[in-house]
This record gives structure tokens, sequence and C-alpha cells, in this order.
């Protein structure tokens, strides 16, 4: 098999699929050179922007790092993506449990199917004012409240795909732990919970990539705070690079480095996470 | 045992609707509501009635902004799937390194909009018109982001640079649903190239064409961090979104009870866009 697939490699398809792959390279290696060079090394001419730096320091990354209080940032996306994905995790998939199970024959639980998943063509341009307004009102106006409307944005998505996932899973299993005695409540989380891994898998990637890019909760949300997430960070301190292009780039260079590893780490599960959320 | 199980549902149903009800209903509601007030974000406001929606459209801002963001999601959209499509036709065939490419094309839908869009405003700032001087291009040699004309090409080439790497792998997971007794039927028949592309294969991945037109025109519409990295709406208010614009005047600019009505219209066409894409799709698939 594999000697007739080589026979069979399409060899100018692979030459335009290397050239195409520049369009990707090209932005990501401006940005590395950039950020690794000195002021007084860039000159007008592209070759002397793109031209790679005279000496590799990474004096441009330590002053990024001090100018947008790299770490406190880091630590506030790191601490706000996980609580989000595992509040999403318990709580959507209980939901969906609960609608999954009833929505054929309950009138009430197909409404309420209805009620959330239509909450996924709310655009947040409506929310943004009066949730600023909600959330200072009940002292939410931080990472907190951030968090609490993550939870609440992503739910009709991730319910969808919960209750989806769940018609797949027959009754019968749970049946038959409740002849033994054992509750709904245990019976979900001894059986049902531990079954609908790969959809847990799915949405800890889709729900964690979206928190994890966002711009405009935490803008609107947490303004007031003094706190920023990575990439509210390199909003607030857009004034501070001036013209330093070099530790403007290293500062960007750092906002993407997290999530770069972790696609690199696990790109089959992201790509496969990403494709199946969005087909279901 | 039945009322045990019931009430289970019932006490994992309830807190979190409530949830839901206070962070997305009921802003929501308020939304609406201040519509239909002069408030401005602050200290107390009148009734108007339907005062904003009058002005709403007799705004030029505002149509402006309609006009900007439905030109963007329109254009980007369609040069999106192509660029997607003939990508994914590349990338599922008889190549090596088929993972390494895959994910490759992949990368840059998991990077932050915001900083690719920093990325891309220096590379159109300063790279592109050192490149136009170069080879001697008049349109090229000044940035296209300080015209009001081309800026809005720039914000394209940027969103399609994001979402062509999501829409390339939904239509791999399309192509890899055909089977490939079609294809040995197909050349029996003596289809070919285009031929077969556009009756064999096309038609089988209409589904997943359909997602991808809904997840475009959604995205599209709502773009704000390419808006806000790039252009904050300018040169001249013509990029200006509509998101970008209800989060610029509503949040600050003393528009909250204007822009809330804005945003209320904003919602109805989400709404009635996603209405009738469903319809329009759903009647394709039965047709087949």
């Amino acid at each position: 098999m594999s000697k007739k697939d080589k026979v069979k490699t399409n060899w100018p398809v692979m030459v335009l699929l290397i050239m195409g792959l520049s369009t990707i390279a090209f932005p990501l290696y401006m940005a590395v050179v950039i950020a690794f060079k000195q002021p007084s090394e860039m000159t007008n001419s592209i070759s002397g922007i793109l031209s790679l730096p005279s000496k590799w320091s990474l004096a441009n990354f330590a002053e990024a790092m001090e100018v947008t209080d790299f770490w406190r940032s880091l630590g506030n996306s790191i601490m706000i993506t996980v609580v989000t994905v595992v509040l999403c995790i318990v709580l959507h998939s209980m939901l969906g449990y609960a609608i999954g199970r009833n929505r054929a024959h309950s009138k009430f639980y197909g409404f309420v199917y209805l009620f959330v998943v239509s909450g996924m063509f709310v655009p947040f341009a409506i929310l943004m004012m009066p949730l600023a307004k909600q959330t200072a009102e009940l002292g939410l106006a931080n990472w907190f409240g951030v968090i609490i409307l993550y939870v609440v944005f992503y739910m009709p998505m991730n319910v969808l795909l919960y209750s989806g996932y769940l018609v797949n899973i027959p009754v019968a299993l749970e049946e038959a732990s409740r002849v033994d005695g054992a509750s709904t409540w245990s019976t979900y989380w001894r059986i049902i919970f531990p079954i609908m891994k790969p959809m847990h898998a799915t949405v800890a990637i889709i729900t964690a990539l979206a928190v994890w890019n966002d711009v405009m909760t935490p803008l609107v949300i947490m303004s007031g705070t003094g706190q920023n997430t990575l990439p509210l960070a390199q909003l607030n301190f857009q004034t501070q690079f001036g013209t330093n292009y070099n530790l403007a780039f290293a500062s960007y260079l750092l906002a993407l480095i997290p999530i770069l590893i972790f696609y690199i780490v696990c790109q089959k599960q992201i790509i496969n996470g990403v494709v199946n959320g969005a087909v279901k | 045992m039945k009322n045990e199980r019931k009430r289970t549902f019932l006490l994992i149903t309830i807190p979190i609707l409530a949830l839901f009800i206070c962070f997305n209903t009921i802003p929501l509601i308020r939304g609406v509501i201040y519509s239909f007030t002069n408030f401005k974000g602050f200290g107390s406001y009148d009734w108007v009635g339907l005062r904003n929606y009058i002005d709403l459209f007799q705004d030029p801002r505002v149509g402006g902004s309609y006009l900007f963001t439905f030109k963007l999601a329109i254009c980007s959209t369609i040069v999106t799937n192509v660029i997607s499509l003939v990508l994914a036709l590349g990338l599922n065939s008889k190549i090596r390194a088929k993972g390494f490419f895959r994910a490759a094309y992949f990368l840059p839908n998991v990077l932050g909009a915001l900083v690719v869009g920093y990325v891309f405003q220096y590379l159109f700032t300063y790279i592109l018109p050192a490149f136009g001087q170069m080879i001697g291009s008049g349109t090229l040699s000044s940035s296209l982001l300080s015209n009001e004309k081309t800026a809005w090409i720039a914000i394209m080439i940027v969103c399609c640079w994001q979402n062509i790497a999501m829409n390339t792998i939904i239509y791999i997971s399309g192509l890899q649903t055909v089977p490939q007794d079609v294809y040995e039927a197909g050349s029996l028949d003596g289809a070919t190239g285009w031929q077969q592309f556009r009756y064999l294969t096309f038609p089988l991945i209409i589904p997943f064409f359909t997602i991808n037109m809904v997840l475009c025109i959604k995205n599209f519409l709502m773009v704000f961090d390419q808006i806000m990295a790039m252009t904050k709406g300018g040169p001249a208010q013509s990029t200006e979104s509509i998101s970008y614009l209800i989060y610029n005047n509503g949040m600050s600019g003393g528009q909250f009870g204007f822009q809330s009505a804005n945003a209320v219209i904003f919602f109805i066409v989400i709404v009635a866009l996603s209405a009738a894409q469903m319809k329009i799709s759903s009647a394709k698939e039965e047709q087949l």
C-alpha cells in the first residue's frame, strides 16, 4: 500500500501547498525577527526590517514583560480560562443531561432547550452595555464576573453539544445502576459523566480557545480593575510601546507563545475538537 | 424512584437556568428597555419612545457602519470559502506529510485576533508600502490602512487569514465523508477534474458548505478585535463595524440609549439572517 501511495504522490499540489505556507509563515517570521532586534537595526528598507537580527538578545522580552506586567496578565488569563472550562464541563454537561433525557417527552424541557440554545443568536453587542451596568451593580466587575459571563455565553453551544451526544448513550445503562439502588445524581457522576469524555474534550477545547483569545468581555467588564488578561494587556499597553516596535513585537510574541505551545502539544485534539464542535 | 429522578433533573436545571436568565435574558431585556430612553450611561434619563429608532435610520455614521460591516462580511465570506475549498482539495489529495500540512494551515485559527491584528497592522503600514515602492506600484506604495477606500481590504485580508484555517479543516472533514467509489463510478462515466468536482464532490459536501457559510457570516458580522487592533474605525470612520460603533459610542461616547437601539436592530438582523440561512440550507438538503 505504501509503495503505491508513493508512486501516486501529487507533487504539483505539494509544491503549491509549500508555497502557500509562506502566507502563514511570513507574518510570524516578521514578528520573530522584529521582536529580537534593536530599534537601531530597523532601517526603512524591507531588507533592513526583515533581515535576521545581528544578535539574538532577549532584552526586548525582558523589558516587554516588565512593561505589560506579563506574569500577572498570564496568571489572570490562565485562571480565567481554567475555571471557566471546569465550570462549563460540570454545569453544561449536567444541564445537557437533564435536557437530553427529558426533551423528547417533556414540554418543559423542550422549552428550556429551545430557550437556552436560541441564546446563540444573541450578539455580545446587545448584552455589552446592560452587562457592564449589571456587573457593576452586583459587584462583579472583575475576573469572577467575567468567568460567570463566559459560563453563560458558551452555555447554548455546549448544551447543544452535550444533549446531542446523550442521544447516543442508551438509557439502559442508567437503569441498570438504578436497579442497584443508586440515586440519579450518583448514577450521573459514576456512569454518564465518564462516558461523555469525548464531548468533554471537545467542549474544553472550544471553550478554552474562545476564552483565551477573547478581548471584548474583559475589556467591557474588567476595565476598571487595573487587572489584565493577556490580550487585554496588549491593548492597554499599546500606547506605552510608542514607536518602539521591537518592544511591541516582543510583547505580541509573549502573548502568542502560551497558545502556540498548547497547539504544538495537542494539535490533534484541538483540530478534532474544533471540527466536532462546528460540525455538530 | 420516578419522583427522585424528576426532582434531581429539576434541581439541576433550575439553578443553571436561573444563571442563564440572569446574565443573558435579563440584560437582553434591559438592552431593549434602554433603547427607548435617552440614557447616557450615567445619571438620570427620560423615555423618548421610538426617537432613537427614527434617528438611527437617519444617522449617516450608523448607516456607514452597516454598509462597511456587510461589505466586509460578504466579501470575506466569498474569499474565505473559495480559498478554503481549494486548499481543502489540495490537502485531501495524495500528498506526503498530510498531518504536518493540516496542522500548519490550521495554525492561524488558534492565535488571538487582536495580536494578529497588530502584527498585520505593521505589515500593512511598513512592509507592504516598502514592497510597493520596490516594484514601483503606485497603489501599493502607500499604506492600505491610511486610505479610506482601501482600509477595508486590509481588514478583509486579516479576517480571511484566520478564518480560512477553520473553514479548510471543516471542508476536509466533509471531503473525507465522500466515499471513494463515487469517484470510481464517476470516472467510468467519464467525469474528470472540474466536472467531477461540480457534479460529484460539491453536492456531497453541501452540508459542510452550509456550516461554513453560517460560521463565516456570523463571525464577520460581529467583527471587533481586528478593527480595534488595526484601525480603531478609521480613517474617517470608514472601517467602523457595527460592534465597534456600539462599543465605542455606547460605552464611552454618552450614547448608551441610542446605541442600545442600534444593538437591538443588529440583534434582529442577526436572528433574521440565521433563520433565513437555516431555511435555505434545509431546503437545499431536501432537494438532494
